[in-house]
């Protein structure tokens, strides 16, 4: 679209205008931070032919340290992995009742959901263009569900707009869309647009616009059948001697563009929130768990890596347990492939050359909080009729996540009762777990007047709090890639890095396990090279 | 320590928070920091890595201890940190102005055992915010 070509009467139809070239131009810039990148992904990726003998060490029982670890040793390759946790899977965790996690600082949570409920703290979604991680799962037989993301029944919710009750997103998707279908329909009436469209263009745009805002013959969007097909009825069709169904209300254009609630809506539009977006059935480490079952012998648990040191001649790297018993020992080998978050390989005496270190210092990691909450229920199925999604709020929990498995069963639930990003982010982390669960349930009550009546227990995972990562994941800038990436990314003498952090996909296990077959597939090709010139 | 929430005992949290000795903090509105004096923004932002004490504390890394630590004797090292970050530490230019990165440096450099006279005033943040 030539935005400039417009000439349009209307201050609010610019404004709109302005709002849509700001969304393009967010994802523009979310794209120019890997954000939006697709997945580059090669099927069928695998190596062979690795030099009799050769060992590798893997730092780090992540995805990506995994998927190194299971490919290399199908190359031919000697491997090893050194842990810190006693499980693997690093940020593709779930917490179950019965599980406990210690957090940074000490505070010990003890999970108590019902059994079959869960919480991801860390990833949660898959979408359909993740083609590595899907491909992974297939091999290894993990079993996927559809992650609702967009629930046109969820809640859109603004403490300023509405005496802060909360709105169906349908109804508020559905007015936009046509207080917009409408307002453009005015404005090629009032010859807004005759500069930027020929006539027959301008007809055609009233029709689709029409069609698009369920607006009515005079190019109204007003409370008929025809926008309730959109919005919902105020009572719906039923059968035999049931009511008729009752047209409902749309919500008046100004107070709707006044609430913001709007902005909600573009959410669910981009590129890696669109259907199909999948789970795994009953948690997100059930990948963990595949990978595990492939490579367990090769990993040595509890195993706090505390330097890395490389010559000509190979690589050794000294660890400690984890709980800092027993003293220092060392795994040497010919290489290393270290997936250690930057937060954490920042901090060791590190063999690396001044270029890769001084990128390995560049990335600071971000902060971030879910919090899952039990309720003796699920009200929002039972009250509401919302069977997953998303209802977005502007209180600091920012969104609400119903479960997208087992709908309709009776019993209890677990809901996503906070996912921060941002200054609260900060400040979550900063209270006690207990603070923060208690947080979630008061400002999650605005959205949901079940909480206080429902709410049982919960568990609160803040990042910078997580033991093994110190924060979520590493935040690049397009400054610090133009100046770090590559550096980042090279094979430096006998070591190379891989995780979410050596990809255009940060936070993503799709970047961690595509960085790890990049990172791999150039050592393999340095390694067979270099066997053959000695 | 259980952090299991019950309702009876959410709502004498709701009704108290002195349960456990932690007020119910007042969360930020604006998309920055809204915290104005320098021990609000430690309690509600530095504190979530370096610890109520400023001791620090560690897992497969560390964050670093505030308390007693002489590398806040120089004072533009602080106001640099919180400014720019360093490492995993994120820079917090973005959502603190430099009268609360002031606040917030001055705040840490008098207690937690240091008691540096020095106080940084918004003109040696500005220096290093350049804004």
């Amino acid at each position: 679209m030539q935005e400039k070509a417009m000439v349009v009467s209307r201050r609010k139809v610019l404004n709109w205008i302005g709002v849509t070239a700001g969304a393009a131009a967010m994802y523009q810039a979310m794209s120019s931070l890997g954000f939006a990148a697709e997945s580059n992904y090669q099927r069928d990726f695998a190596l062979s032919g690795a030099p009799k003998g050769t060992r590798v060490l893997i730092l780090g029982a992540g995805l990506a340290g995994m998927t190194a670890a299971y490919e290399l040793r199908k190359a031919g390759y000697q491997v090893k992995v050194l842990e810190f946790n006693a499980k693997p899977g690093g940020r593709c965790w779930t917490l179950r009742g019965g599980d406990r996690f210690t957090e940074l600082g000490g505070a010990t949570q003890h999970c108590e959901f019902d059994k079959g409920l869960y919480l991801n703290p860390g990833p949660w979604r898959i979408p359909y263009h993740h083609h590595a991680v899907l491909d992974y799962c297939h091999k290894f037989g993990v079993a996927l569900e559809p992650f609702i993301q967009v629930n046109y029944n969820a809640m859109v919710h603004s403490t300023k707009a509405f005496d802060g009750k909360p709105q169906r997103y349908r109804e508020v998707q559905a007015d936009f869309q046509g207080h917009v279908a409408e307002l453009l329909s005015k404005a090629v009436n009032q010859h807004g647009l005759d500069q930027a469209l020929t006539r027959e263009d301008r007809e055609r745009l009233l029709e689709v616009m029409r069609k698009w805002g369920a607006l009515d013959a005079n190019n109204a969007y007003k409370k008929s059948l025809e926008t309730s097909m959109r919005r919902g009825f105020a009572v719906d069709d039923g059968g035999g001697l049931m009511p008729e169904a009752v047209p409902s209300e749309p919500i008046d254009c100004k107070a709707l563009l006044d609430s913001n609630l709007w902005q909600s809506i573009a959410s669910g539009q981009e590129y890696e929130f669109q259907s199909s977006i999948f789970q795994p059935v009953g948690g997100m480490d059930m990948i963990a768990q595949a990978f595990q079952k492939q490579v367990n012998d090769l990993i040595h648990y509890n195993a706090k890596v505390t330097r890395i040191q490389q010559n000509d001649q190979g690589v050794t790297v000294t660890y400690q347990n984890s709980d800092g018993s027993g003293g220092a020992q060392q795994e040497q080998a010919d290489w290393c492939v270290c997936t250690l978050p930057l937060s954490i390989l920042g901090q060791l005496p590190v063999d690396v050359s001044a270029p890769m270190m001084s990128a390995i210092r560049a990335v600071p990691y971000e902060s971030s909080i879910k919090v899952g909450l039990q309720f003796k229920r699920r009200f929002w199925e039972q009250d509401e009729h919302i069977y997953g999604g998303i209802s977005y709020t502007d209180t600091p929990i920012s969104k609400i996540s119903y479960p997208s498995t087992d709908y309709g069963k009776q019993g209890k639930g677990v809901l996503l009762g906070a996912y921060i990003w941002g200054p609260n982010a900060y400040e979550f982390t900063a209270m006690s777990p207990q603070m923060r669960v208690q947080k979630a349930v008061e400002y999650g009550t605005q959205v949901h007047g079940q909480y206080p009546a429902e709410f049982e227990n919960g568990i609160a995972v803040g990042w910078h709090r997580v033991p093994w990562t110190n924060g979520c994941y590493g935040l690049w800038t397009p400054e610090t890639r133009q100046q770090h990436y590559k550096n980042l990314c090279q094979i430096d003498g006998r070591i190379v890095l891989a995780g979410e952090h050596a990809s255009y996909i940060p936070a993503w296990m799709e970047g961690a396990i595509l960085s790890s077959q990049d990172a791999i597939k150039r050592l393999h090709t340095h390694i067979i090279a270099s066997a053959k010139a000695a | 320590m259980r952090t299991t929430l019950t309702p009876a005992i959410l709502a004498g949290l709701l009704v108290s928070a002195c349960a456990f000795a932690e007020d119910a903090p007042m969360l930020s509105t604006s998309g920055k920091f809204d915290q104005p004096g320098g021990e609000a923004l430690f309690n509600q932002v530095c504190q979530g890595c370096h610890m109520a004490e400023g001791q620090g504390s560690h897992g497969a890394g560390a964050y670093p201890a505030l308390a007693a630590n002489p590398k806040l004797g120089a004072k533009v090292y602080p106001v640099f940190m919180v400014t720019s970050g360093q490492g995993g530490m994120p820079g917090f230019k973005k959502y603190m102005d430099d009268q609360q990165i002031a606040s917030v440096v001055n705040y840490v450099r008098t207690h937690f055992g240091n008691h540096y006279a020095d106080s940084v005033t918004v003109e040696d943040v500005q220096a290093v915010t350049r804004r």
